[in-house]
């Protein structure tokens, strides 16, 4: 937990090696007995410092994408390496993991019973073994970061969404993760309270977090992203530079989605 | 008379902006008629009381084995005598409650948590577990306090007590943790996966996300049901006395068996529900208080 002065205390743990953070190879994932196809040869590579995108209608596999890249879901096929490490191995320890990439859920999943503080300093104590005052202490920097200074001993049910999510935003970054990833984290989120918290996110990017995200937001994620995904079905049908993916799409699905977004107003 | 303040208040509390609101004939109209109401209902529900008492009184009186009913079982002298033997009897009861109380509370979150391991490594703890809970669910009590009670001295095992009431005691927490291991996996199954994700997701084990984040939730929601089930053992603790432990109930049957009279057994019924009533009161006060925190919002 060593960590200069001047680095904010938002930025992430520092690299262990040299190439993508995050990179999946022909990952193939179904559900069920039927196997539906969630995810079909699927490539991904994220460098350190970027921000992804992942675009596409509701069940086109974004959000599986993420949960496989935690290991929160066993993939079928294919491998991803964290840090240029196999962590879809059988031999790696999938706690291991979890404690290098930080998530956030569209529905905040913060822990009822506890306090924003303890929400925040549970993983920082239990997992990574932080004595409790260093941990509190990070816990209120990065409160106050997120602009929520005095919310410490609140209960999350006394907070706004748009609180609660960046709690779990903070909750994510107690731990110094390499990664993180970012269900639909507006999705939950009345049309109001929505700009608070991708401008946490935007704040993220500044810091060098390298994230990836799956939104709706078609104008943040163009504003935001260094690299946009659209998925169709479980294919990565279209990648590019926001501007391309945006511009220009070359995929007729592409297009047609963008239209669709563009017609209900949302970019 | 309430009715006449509640018809002034709210006119005052609207009044506090001061736009001079007078209540309108219509509202005036309304609330006599809402009085007369409530007056006619409650004057409807005291009469009906009244009746179905008096009517129990002259059935009950007037049966023809009243006199010697009223002898037998709700004799003032008998009454004097027993209850200081029932209280003193009591004082067992009380044990037994908290002694088998903490048990089966250990022994039933055990039990809950064991059916709730996941993977082919406890599929054996899973089993043993599941089979203990539908086996001892299923007993009835009184058998199995027999089997316990007489069963096990019949062993002559060496070390192995003959104390009926320890032996009582053991078989209340055999029945009675089976049925609290299900009242607890229950809560357990109640708390959302998305819970455990988010656990697991910041790199705590299946173990630390189990009494971190599951157990808290599901234990502060059981509340209400386990303290039902606790009432329950209260009284079932009266069981012991088959087993020939000078509880309560069996300090009554020796008074009742030397003249053949049942007051004793009445006392001793009278001060178990004295003694739930507490009991109970507080079950509905912490169900009352969490219903309120759940209206508030609250997730749990």
């Amino acid at each position: 937990m060593s960590r200069t002065d001047d680095t904010p205390v938002t930025s992430p743990a520092p690299a262990t090696a040299g190439g993508p953070v995050l990179r999946m190879e022909s990952v193939r994932k179904t559900y069920g007995r039927g196997g539906t196809v969630v995810l079909r040869d699927v490539d991904l590579e994220v460098a350190p410092h970027t921000v992804t995108a992942l675009i596409g209608a509701s069940g086109s596999g974004k959000s599986t994408l993420l949960r496989c890249a935690n290991l929160l879901e066993e993939i079928d096929d294919g491998a991803i390496f964290l840090d240029g490490e196999e962590i879809t191995d059988p031999r790696a320890d999938p706690d291991a993991v979890r404690r290098r990439i930080g998530v956030v859920f569209q529905a905040y999943n913060l822990f009822p019973h506890m306090s924003v503080l303890d929400n925040i300093t549970l993983a920082p104590r239990r997992v990574h073994g932080v004595p409790r005052a260093e941990a509190q202490e990070r816990a209120r920097e990065l409160l106050a970061r997120l602009g929520l200074e005095g919310r410490a001993d609140e209960y999350p049910d006394r907070l706004s969404g748009g609180q609660q999510q960046r709690v779990a935003i903070a909750r994510a970054l107690a731990g110094r993760p390499r990664l993180l990833l970012l269900d639909e984290i507006t999705a939950a989120l009345d049309p109001e309270l929505v700009g608070e918290v991708l401008r946490v996110v935007r704040d993220l990017k500044e810091d060098g977090m390298t994230m990836v995200i799956a939104t709706h937001e078609m104008g943040f994620a163009r504003e935001v992203a260094d690299q946009v995904c659209f998925l169709e079905d479980g294919v990565v049908l279209e990648r590019g530079t926001p501007g391309r993916v945006f511009g220009e799409p070359e995929h007729p699905r592409t297009r047609q989605f963008l239209q669709r977004i563009i017609e209900a107003g949302r970019l | 008379m309430k009715g006449t303040e509640q018809g002034a208040a709210p006119g005052a509390a609207a009044g506090s902006a001061d736009d001079g609101y007078v209540p309108s004939a219509r509202r005036r109209e309304r609330e006599r008629y809402k009085r007369a109401r409530a007056r006619r209902a409650t004057a409807l529900a005291a009469t009906s009381t009244l009746v179905t008492g008096a009517v129990l009184y002259f059935v009950i009186t007037a049966a023809p084995g009243w006199p010697r009913t009223r002898e037998t079982f709700f004799s003032a002298a008998y009454a004097r005598l027993a209850l200081p033997k029932v209280l003193d009897g009591l004082l067992l009861n009380l044990r037994l409650l908290v002694v088998c109380g903490a048990a089966v509370l250990v022994l039933g979150l055990l039990l809950a948590v064991a059916r709730t391991l996941r993977g082919p490594v406890f599929f054996p703890v899973r089993a043993l577990a599941t089979a203990y809970t539908d086996f001892f669910r299923g007993m009835p009590l009184i058998i199995c306090l027999l089997m316990v009670v007489f069963g096990v001295p019949a062993l002559r095992l060496q070390g192995v007590t003959t104390d009926p009431v320890v032996l009582g005691g053991a078989a209340l927490v055999l029945t009675y943790s089976a049925y609290v291991a299900e009242v607890f996996r229950a809560g357990i199954e109640s708390v959302h996966p998305s819970q455990r994700a988010a656990a697991r997701s910041l790199g705590l084990s299946s173990g630390q996300t189990l009494r971190f984040v599951v157990l808290p939730q599901a234990v502060r929601r059981v509340v209400p049901p386990l303290l039902n089930d606790l009432v329950s053992l209260q009284k079932d603790t009266g069981l012991v006395s088959i087993a020939g432990a000078v509880d309560a109930v069996y300090a009554a049957q020796i008074i009742a068996s030397k003249d053949f009279n049942y007051t004793p057994y009445v006392v001793a019924g009278l001060v178990f529900v004295a003694l739930t009533i507490p009991m109970t009161r507080l079950t509905d006060w912490v169900t009352a208080r969490m219903d309120r925190r759940r209206a508030q919002g609250g997730t749990v």
